[in-house]
């Protein structure tokens, strides 16, 4: 049953004199603003919405029933790797001795969340198979960044400036956004007939002036490029840097190690494969980790144990300096640690194993209806097209996705990547059930025999039908006005 | 090579130190439902002999053979041992009143904020990319944008950035799409310098030059940025109050920058605006902030808030998501994802900006704590925080020996002198149960006898009595 109270937008519920919360009247024997600062630094309030507590909590609570979530529907967002988010993460990131300490509080007093810190930095150097790890980046793009920035400083180090990074066509869009800030010109390399690197054009593009080459490994077509060992050795062999793209670990938990195949940089995206909660978007944590010949230019600062004390090490000549203030998106790491120490090495190999065996099962169930252009095994995820269906039927991939939502399922990633046309891109992960992954396929099954007329105007169930998206960017309303 | 390089395990087994963890097992608790027979049965469907057979495309000799050295697996009842032990092990704000400020403050959060942001159709849902199916994200992030506008007064606010530093150094890459023919940017000395070591990360090697203006009185002077400010001026940045608690000449440094060209970029104090000019009211073409303060706990530095809001005419080169209004087919108003041509999955390298996950759930924090303040709660915190700082200032002044640094108006932090060694200061009055400063000689090497005093609508006059009797017995003791 969906309500539809209070769902006015905020501003339009405001009702001046209402009020939720209240300030206890001021205990101390001072003058008021106008006593204590210039009358020209002051103004009015500013003209917020006036709510009541019961009316701010009918409008949030009524307007989160509009949303799709883990908790609520299956999700195969592809590349999001949208596992469930255990509920005890939340219960221990909100106690106070984790949720009430200040960034710059002495070391001496923060013991514990540096030691959670620095298992951290070790848990994630040995998945990794690197040897240093900086938990600083706020989500996987800003890793992508920081990263990249080490590599120039690595360089720049070596008195060798390298102004070229290399990037596979099918690459995630912060890969060539990140190397644009971090001051590179980002190179495409082209997939191959079977999705993976073409390994003629990677040779015909890199030289000694490629500083790095960031590979996605398994990549965004959920392929392995089995290739790897004889890329690394070419990117090495130009003195240039392997980065990799850490946004499907979720499908190489301990089966494999990206410093076993030759990386030497990478990134996590803790909300993903260590399922920090997306957040409607976010918060994420995007922690790196490098080799040891990388580790001085690491942000500032790292945790360091002397003894049994922990400390924030600054002491850190050559590094980069640092990509945000404070130490990380801690919150976000304690509720990845947790799941680690929840999960243990069997566990961590399980979530892989099972991830790996619900998309390659999906598929199974899919592929006669659907083409999967890039073969009929994958790893954690999988890219269909429904291009035969559209220019069968005049049905998109759009279509699809809009439709699925009128049974209750999230969307897959689609039109991405962009070497696939009419990309659905489905991960599955490793906490949905069998049941539910039949449910899923038998409703894909079911829509790819719907008339088109009617998924084009899907979807029919929700709040709302497809908006006008061109009017939205063409004439731009960014905020409510009176 | 430095001990935490490698993870020490003796004898494969977990942690050396404050670990519960029961011998290895046989068994995890991975939150997954397949059992036995499904995936016999999914194997059969798949023609998989094995789970072992669908990993056959990595090479073998890439492999790892043995298990992940990472410690045993814990039950909830041991992991929540686990936590509250290392819980003891840290001084919360609740285990020693809480003075510490510079970005992260101990502002109090409204239990409607927790309660929002607990509804897990918001926190463990994506990004909004099917609008339909996300239009309570969708709104909620509208709400926060203008929310945010009318807070600070700008025309328009994005959907958040990470944090307040990174805020800084995207409002530079902004400017710079603004304006690719400039490349001075002038900064205060007073912003806060994990932000301007940020800034400096972030540019380290595009074409452009930091120039940072010294503030010796605490503040930048206006006569400093006159000699410094060009026609190849690209942004001068000041934060106010900026990092000592002063309050900044903005409207003059505005004028100054503005006869030259250049973009004025101000980080603010979201709560200090229920008092304060907000940037749009004097000038600001860029106003950021960290929103920490907007009901988001402390955890020790993030995940935090980065706000921007902007004048109208540069929209087209915000970073980060937009969230417009629209219609639906049947013409009935709705939220979508908008102006994505600036963004990273659509541009690529052109794009104004990497930043693609951001700080959804904290925005709607932030949207949910401006509510249930609305103005006369921000107004009434801010005057609580700015009343009760200039009373412990007072109290802390008298003591001789201690004195302000600067003669400059504040709002609720503010930074004293003090005789001796800060650290040991710090320390001492941590015993004495005051987490009761920063010591600004960290940043500021001139500044090595100086501590910054942070004052939330929290304290109470007991508490502020407290830390200033603390201080009190300290200057008798030495
Ligand atoms: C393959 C890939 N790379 C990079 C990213 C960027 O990570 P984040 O969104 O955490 O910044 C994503 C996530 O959306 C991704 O799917």
């Amino acid at each position: 049953m969906q309500s539809n109270q209070s769902t006015e937008l905020l501003f339009e519920l405001s009702h001046a004199g209402r009020r939720c919360h209240r300030l206890p009247a001021c205990d101390v024997p001072v003058g008021d603003a106008k006593t204590l600062l210039p009358a020209e630094e002051l103004s009015d309030a500013p003209p917020l919405p006036e709510v009541a507590e019961s009316d701010l909590i009918r409008h949030f609570v009524n307007l989160s029933k509009r949303n799709m979530s883990i908790d609520t529907n299956f999700y195969p967002l592809g590349s999001c790797t949208m596992k469930y988010n255990p509920k005890r993460h939340e219960r221990l990131a909100a106690l106070p001795g984790m949720a009430n300490i200040h960034p710059l509080q002495t070391d001496a007093s923060s013991q514990g969340m540096l030691y959670m810190l620095w298992e951290m930095q070790n848990i994630l150097a040995e998945i990794a198979g690197l040897d240093a790890v900086s938990l600083q980046p706020a989500a996987g793009a800003q890793g992508e960044l920081t990263a990249l920035l080490v590599a120039a400083a690595y360089f720049r180090d070596r008195k060798e400036p390298r102004k070229r990074v290399l990037i596979p066509d099918s690459a995630h869009g912060t890969n060539p956004a990140s190397a644009s800030i971090a001051g590179f010109e980002a190179v495409a390399i082209k997939s191959d007939a079977r999705g993976l690197v073409d390994m003629d054009d990677l040779k015909a593009k890199l030289d000694d002036n490629t500083a790095a080459f960031m590979i996605t490994n398994p990549n965004t077509l959920g392929l392995f490029d089995h290739q790897i060992a004889d890329i690394t050795k070419l990117v090495h062999a130009q003195g240039a840097l392997v980065y990799l793209d850490g946004a499907n670990m979720n499908a190489i938990l301990g089966v494999t190690r990206p410093g076993d195949f030759g990386v030497d940089m990478m990134h996590y995206n803790v909300h993903k494969t260590f399922t920090g909660p997306h957040g409607a978007g976010g918060p994420g944590s995007g922690p790196i980790a490098v080799r040891t010949h990388l580790a001085p230019f690491l942000p500032a600062p790292q945790v360091a144990k002397h003894g049994d004390q922990f400390h924030l090490d600054y002491d850190r000549p050559k590094s980069i300096g640092r990509v945000r203030s404070f130490f990380g998106n801690v919150g976000i790491l304690l509720r990845g640690y947790c799941y680690i120490r929840t999960l243990g090495p069997a566990g961590l190999r399980e979530v892989t194993d099972n991830a790996v065996l619900n998309a390659n099962y999906l598929l199974a169930r899919l592929k006669g209806a659907f083409e999967v252009p890039h073969g009929d095994r994958c790893m954690h995820e999988f890219v269909a097209s429904a291009w035969g269906l559209k220019r069968e039927k005049q049905i998109s991939a759009m279509d699809i996705a809009k439709r699925l939502l009128d049974f209750g399922y999230h969307a897959p990633t689609v039109y991405f990547p962009l070497v696939v046309r009419e990309a659905m891109m489905i991960e599955p992960t490793e906490t949905e059930s069998k049941e539910t992954l039949d449910a899923f396929a038998d409703t894909m099954m079911k829509i790819r025999d719907e008339d088109a007329d009617f998924l084009h105007h899907a979807p029919h169930t929700l709040s709302i039908s497809r908006p006008d998206e061109i009017k939205a960017a063409k004439e731009p309303i960014l905020r409510w006005t009176p | 090579m430095p001990a935490f390089y490698r993870y020490p395990l003796p004898n494969g087994r977990g942690s050396d130190f404050l670990d519960v963890a029961s011998p290895r097992r046989g068994f995890s608790l991975s939150y997954i439902l397949n059992t036995h027979a499904d995936q016999e049965a999914m194997l059969h469907t798949i023609g998989a002999r094995s789970v072992e057979d669908l990993f056959k495309n990595i090479p073998d000799g890439l492999r790892l053979k043995r298990p992940l050295r990472v410690p045993p697996a814990l039950t909830e009842i041991e992991l929540q041992q686990h936590i509250g032990e290392l819980c003891k092990r840290n001084q919360s704000a609740d285990d020693a009143v809480c003075f510490l400020g510079g970005g992260s403050y101990d502002h109090f959060i409204p239990a409607v904020v927790d309660v929002v942001a607990a509804r897990s159709e918001y926190y463990t849902a994506y990004t909004p990319y099917q609008a339909e199916a996300s239009q309570g994200s969708l709104q909620a992030f509208f709400e926060y944008q203008t929310l945010i506008a009318q807070l600070t007064g700008m025309e328009v606010a994005n959907a958040s950035l990470y944090e307040g530093g990174s805020a800084v150094a995207e409002s530079v890459l902004m400017a710079l799409a603004i304006h690719p023919d400039r490349s001075r940017v002038l900064v205060a000395e007073s912003v806060h310098p994990e932000y301007r070591r940020t800034l400096g990360t972030y540019l380290a090697n595009l074409p452009v030059q930091i120039v940072t203006l010294s503030t010796p009185e605490g503040f930048l002077d206006p006569d400093e940025l006159r000699k410094s400010v060009n026609d190849n001026t690209l942004c001068v940045i000041v934060q106010h109050p900026n990092f000592f608690g002063a309050l900044e000449e903005v409207e003059a440094i505005g004028k100054l920058c503005h006869e030259k060209g250049g973009l004025f970029v101000v980080s603010f104090d979201p709560i200090s605006l229920g008092l304060l000019k907000r940037p749009g009211q004097y000038g600001a073409d860029i106003a950021v902030a960290e929103g920490q303060c907007l009901g988001n706990p402390m955890v020790y530095g993030g995940p935090y808030l980065g706000i921007m809001a902007c004048r109208q005419e540069f929209v087209r080169k915000m970073p980060g998501r937009l969230v417009g209004q629209t219609v639906d087919r049947n013409g009935k108003r709705c939220w979508v994802l908008t102006l994505q041509t600036r963004e990273q999955h659509i541009r690529r390298e052109k794009a104004t900006s990497n930043i693609c996950t951001n700080q959804g759930l904290f925005a709607l924090r932030a949207a949910a704590y401006l509510a249930a303040l609305g103005p006369n709660g921000l107004r009434e915190t801010a005057e609580l925080c700015l009343r009760k700082a200039h009373y412990l200032s007072g109290l802390l002044k008298v003591i001789p020996g201690i004195s302000l640094r600067f003669d400059r108006p504040f709002f609720k932090e503010f930074t004293v002198q003090v005789p001796g060694d800060v650290s040991a200061w710090l320390e001492r009055l941590l015993k004495a149960g005051y987490h009761a400063g920063l010591e600004l000689g960290r940043w500021y090497p001139s500044l090595h006898d100086c501590i910054t005093i942070a004052v939330t609508e929290k304290r109470t006059r007991q508490e502020l009595d407290g830390l200033a009797s603390a201080f009190h017995a300290e200057i008798k003791g030495m």
